[in-house]
């Protein structure tokens, strides 16, 4: 099963190897890992997209509750929450796709973000389905680079973690 | 008034109750040697800082303080590693201070530099860079705060040279507060109720103590518990001496060479109560077969040991001595002639331990087996024994009856060769006026060795009995039992003279070499108050029996 956890962090030296020595030295495995600030500047957010059977997961979100720099860790699965990802992509336009690309973008409500005699560079957010979707869309014409941020999320209704 | 950086560790460790330090100096702490001269803190150099590590461990596992040790940078903190791992397996609560090149110069591959903090990330509880002077006295209170509390374990602070040589006012903080560090002292009540009422109901409990319960002080609540209901105790290894080991509710050690008693009533009982222990693999043998008719209840201040190898039926995250006393006011309120309810299953138990018990054979040559029961009588069981690692450690563990949490120290998770003599200095140092012997074996003994100089120095009086089989015993019993004898690298054809070692270092040196001259040297080594070498020439090929094979089940013991 896959799972997407949140943890509260120190924002300080180290905490990143901390986690991903937790993951390698235990046999866990990353799918993706984003890290960044939160309001208050001593603490950052980490989203941790992570696949395991349910022993596995109880031991990673443990595991990562023991790590002293970490404050609170929460397993969004099963829960009501929303995820997103931004993808940066870079394919090939030529006169005869431009138009199409162009098309497929203003659907998926991504924006151009570079363009080139030869090629687009397209900004889109979304959940998983709608990344694999203009990805998979896409392809056709000529993909030449992607980036991705890796997952944030975050619950929903009105409380925080 | 400013002090340096030096000044205000020592201080620190000062205000922490530290008397006694371990350590090796060099250039990156030479500032904090300086000090040292000025300070009240006594300092044992060591002659090599695998042995500081490791002799800070005994002390701390002897007395139950947390242990320091002080090494310079570079190769003086690669040589802590082992040290670290062997205190993070066991949960022992250490401060290890490692020197650093000057925050200037970290990153540059400067001389005398690693980066320890990046090598030990996996072997400490938690470590700190210090940076800045006016950290030091703050990162120190919290270094010895982590190692401590919770389940303890090793802090490893690094720090750099000029950190140490600046100055600043000297504030040492009152208390901690860590927004990310808040260990479960209190075990939950509904779950307490739960297990009690599980304890209650059950025909064939079986208690299964392991190091959590001597880490904890809780030796007395878990017997009062035992001893209360009438329910059998086996220990881990780390748990030996939590509960009198001759006492009749006692089984001994469970697992790869425990007792066969222990092992049937793990596999037959039908509630395991574990206590500060986590079902290490030499302890569950596979897994579907341990308890498999069991419910599991497990006691354990550390949520990560809950459910990490084997499901349980009943998790409690708290304090051993906490939870325990929690039960056993429960208790108080339950009348019951619990031997007589039990004693269906203490006869079973009974019947196993008199069917196989742990036995060998003394003919001409010495038994190794001998030589521990022997000191264990002379000693009355009242010293304080550190093993090595390997048959050594087994036949003490299977035939030294501890009665007395903190008496046995010993590299249980790790499994360190080298560990026990230098452990045996630290628990000497810790107790000046108790009886120390490491039980070694000819290998392991030769890994430290070197301690022979720091015993010297200090005139510490530490007993080495080393059982000289010439092999490297245990890997050698493999070889013979799962290798068709190919006996590949494990013999030692060529050792040192110990006794004459022991001369060359200022020590006693002495030899047995027939069953007779057992006790007298035995007798004889615990009569002088120097350090002595007790080498007893010993049968080449004896076994360590009971063995459960590595992948099988507990049930399936060789038992010859």
């Amino acid at each position: 099963m896959r799972h997407t956890i949140s943890a509260l962090v120190l924002n300080q030296p180290g905490v990143l190897a901390r986690i991903a020595g937790l993951f390698s030295g235990r046999g866990f495995n990353i799918e993706s890992l984003c890290v960044a600030e939160t309001l208050d500047p001593s603490v950052s957010r980490m989203t941790i997209v992570t696949r395991g059977n349910d022993q596995v997961i109880e031991q990673i979100t443990k595991q990562l509750n023991k790590l002293v720099d970490i404050i609170k860790v929460v397993d969004f699965f099963g829960s009501e929450y929303v995820d997103r990802e931004m993808i940066l992509i870079k394919v090939t336009a030529e006169s005869s796709s431009r138009a199409e690309i162009l098309r497929i973008t203003d659907i998926f409500r991504g924006k151009i973000v570079d363009v080139t005699p030869k090629s687009y560079t397209i900004e889109v957010s979304g959940d998983e389905n709608k990344i694999r979707a203009i990805i998979d869309l896409l392809k056709p014409m000529g993909i030449k680079e992607v980036v991705r941020t890796g997952k944030v999320a975050i619950s929903r209704g009105s409380k925080g973690i | 008034m400013k002090k340096t950086g030096g000044q205000i560790l020592l201080e620190s460790l000062g205000l922490e109750g530290v008397d006694t330090i371990f350590g090796f100096p060099g250039g990156a702490v030479i500032g904090i040697y300086d000090a040292l001269l000025n300070s009240p803190i006594r300092h044992i150099l060591v002659r090599h800082e695998q042995a500081a590590v490791h002799a800070a461990d005994g002390y701390a596992r002897s007395s139950g303080k947390t242990g320091v040790c002080l090494v310079t940078s570079g190769p003086g903190a690669t040589n802590t590693v082992t040290g670290l791992a062997t205190a993070y397996m066991d949960s022992i609560p250490l401060v290890v201070l490692t020197g650093q090149v000057s925050t200037g110069l970290i990153g540059n591959d400067a001389f005398q530099e690693a980066d320890i903090m990046g090598i030990t990330r996996p072997c400490t509880k938690h470590s700190y860079l210090v940076k800045d002077v006016k950290e030091l006295a703050g990162t120190i209170k919290e270094a010895f705060y982590i190692a401590g509390t919770g389940r303890p374990g090793p802090v490893l602070v690094d720090l750099p040279k000029d950190v140490i040589a600046d100055s600043t006012e000297f504030n040492y903080p009152e208390s901690v507060n860590m927004q990310g560090y808040n260990p479960t002292y209190r075990g939950h009540r509904g779950q307490i109720q739960k297990a009690f009422k599980l304890i209650l109901k059950a025909n064939r409990p079986l208690i299964y103590a392991g190091g959590g319960v001597i880490s904890s002080n809780a030796s007395e609540e878990l017997t009062t518990f035992a001893w209360t209901l009438a329910i059998p105790v086996t220990n881990t290894l780390m748990g030996l001496g939590c509960f009198p080991g001759v006492d009749e509710l006692s089984l001994g050690m469970l697992g790869m060479h425990g007792t066969y008693r222990a092992n049937m009533a793990v596999t037959n009982c039908d509630l395991l109560i574990a206590v500060g222990a986590r079902f290490d693999d030499r302890v569950t043998g596979k897994i579907d077969g341990f308890a498999p008719n069991a419910k599991i209840i497990h006691i354990d201040i550390d949520p990560t040991s809950i459910s990490k190898n084997i499901r349980v039926d009943i998790p409690i995250v708290g304090d051993a001595k906490d939870v325990l006393k929690k039960i056993n006011k429960l208790i108080l309120e339950e009348k019951g002639d619990w031997r007589s309810i039990r004693r269906e299953w203490l006869d079973q138990i009974l019947q196993w331990k008199n069917t196989y018990p742990l036995a060998y054979e003394q003919k001409d040559v010495i038994k190794p087996q001998y030589v521990v029961e022997k000191i264990y009588e002379i000693t009355k069981g009242e010293a304080i024994i550190s093993t090595e690692v390997g048959q050594n450690q087994m036949w003490t563990a299977q035939y030294y009856h501890f009665t007395k949490p903190r008496t046995l120290l010993t590299s249980g998770g790790l499994g360190t060769m080298g560990y026990g003599f230098p452990a045996a200095i630290g628990a000497q140092i810790a107790f000046p006026e108790k009886t120390v012997i490491d039980i070694a074996g000819d290998g392991s003994i030769q890994m430290n060795i070197q301690e022979l100089a720091t015993v010297a120095q200090y005139n510490l009086p530490v007993k080495i009995a080393i059982l000289n089989n010439r092999y490297l015993g245990m890997v050698r019993q493999w070889q013979g039992l799962f290798h068709n004898k190919r006996y590949s690298h494990t013999s030692l054809e060529v050792s040192p003279d110990f006794v004459k070692l022991a001369e060359a270092y200022g020590a006693v040196g002495l030899r047995a070499t027939k069953p007779e001259e057992v006790v007298p040297t035995i007798e004889k080594a615990l009569s002088i108050p120097k350090a002595v070498i007790m080498d007893f020439v010993v049968e080449q090929e004896e076994d360590v029996y009971p063995m459960v094979p590595v992948g099988a089940p507990l049930k399936e013991m060789l038992l010859v």
